[in-house]
């Protein structure tokens, strides 16, 4: 079945919390040249049947208003993948 | 009779019971309600509770935001019933847009419990009609992702038209812009802030005051001011 990435950030102008503490111990173990961390997230959606554009536009709509919250994030990327060339 | 307060318990709210009780101190009748229900047992005003409901999953809020009486609760905000939310439900009331922003994870980046000082900044609310504007109340706090944002545009508006409700006193807490603590829509029936008022309503139970130990009872009137903003409407 094919299946579908959304990567969701958090807005590049907003403190995130996480990455900055990772960003933190990451300087503790001597990683000088890393200077910052951001941590967002990925969704695999695992879909039926084929990905029409009807499909592709379900998959916007959710990553849009549902997977992440406009306010807050940004959704950075949408990989419909290999299912796009099997069309 | 006394007005109905629907408290809706969700997968994971911890402070159902808390704000059940307080209704009921308050001189209103407790409801409980559903998440999984589209059916609001006729009650005169919602209240959604504080805790961690589906776990913080996605994002703190966001998928009771879509549970089944959500529908019903966000047609009876629309028509003017008093909706309170309450930390968690703070969270659900911005994922469901009946109020504008969004909470994020503290600044400092840990779980923060205290007796908070706030101040009332709109008393004109269906929950804040009980306190005068500028009044200094003590409420507790408690939360992990209680970082209120919203864009500059957004905060102009706040501002500008008088929704913010509640602002934090002597420290900012949890990194909040504009010291938000709880907002208001423009009707002024769905209010929504982090601390908890059901924690400071009874005698010996309360928040920490100057007079006395866990003395604090000024979240009673959160939910008084409903209780007269539903007898002005009969």
């Amino acid at each position: 079945m094919p299946t579908i990435v959304v990567d969701v950030m958090p807005k590049a102008e907003l403190l995130d919390p996480q990455g900055k503490a990772t960003s933190g111990a990451l300087k503790r173990l001597g990683h000088a040249k890393i200077h910052d961390v951001r941590i967002g997230k990925r969704f695999e959606l695992t879909v039926d049947g084929p990905i029409t554009d009807e499909v592709r536009a379900e998959i916007r709509e959710l990553a849009e208003h549902v997977l992440s919250n406009a306010v807050i994030e940004d959704v950075v990327n949408i990989d419909f993948g290999a299912n796009e060339a099997a069309q | 009779m006394a007005p109905k307060f629907g408290v809706i318990t969700f997968p994971g709210s911890l402070d159902d019971r808390d704000a059940q009780r307080a209704v009921r101190l308050a001189g209103g009748e407790s409801v409980a309600l559903w998440h999984g229900d589209h059916d609001l047992r006729q009650v005169d005003a919602i209240i959604l509770p504080g805790g961690f409901s589906y776990g913080d999953y996605l994002r703190p809020g966001a998928i009771a935001a879509v549970s089944p009486i959500m529908a019903e609760v966000i047609d009876a905000a629309n028509a003017g019933m008093p909706v309170l939310g309450i930390c968690n439900g703070f969270q659900v009331l911005v994922e469901a847009h009946l109020l504008p922003g969004g909470l994020i994870r503290n600044a400092h980046q840990q779980f923060i419990r205290r007796d908070q000082k706030l101040i009332v900044e709109n008393a004109g609310t269906d929950w804040t009609n009980e306190f005068e504007v500028g009044e200094e109340i003590i409420i507790p706090l408690k939360n992990g992702d209680g970082g209120y944002i919203a864009n500059d545009e957004t905060l102009k508006r706040l501002e500008g038209e008088g929704l913010i409700a509640f602002r934090y006193s002597g420290v900012n807490p949890n990194g909040s812009l504009n010291e938000i603590a709880g907002l208001t829509n423009e009707r002024g029936n769905v209010v929504g802030l982090m601390p908890h008022p059901e924690h400071a309503v009874e005698p010996g139970f309360g928040p920490d005051t100057a007079e006395a130990m866990r003395s604090g009872l000024d979240g009673l009137r959160v939910f008084t001011s409903a209780i007269r903003a539903l007898a002005a409407r009969v």
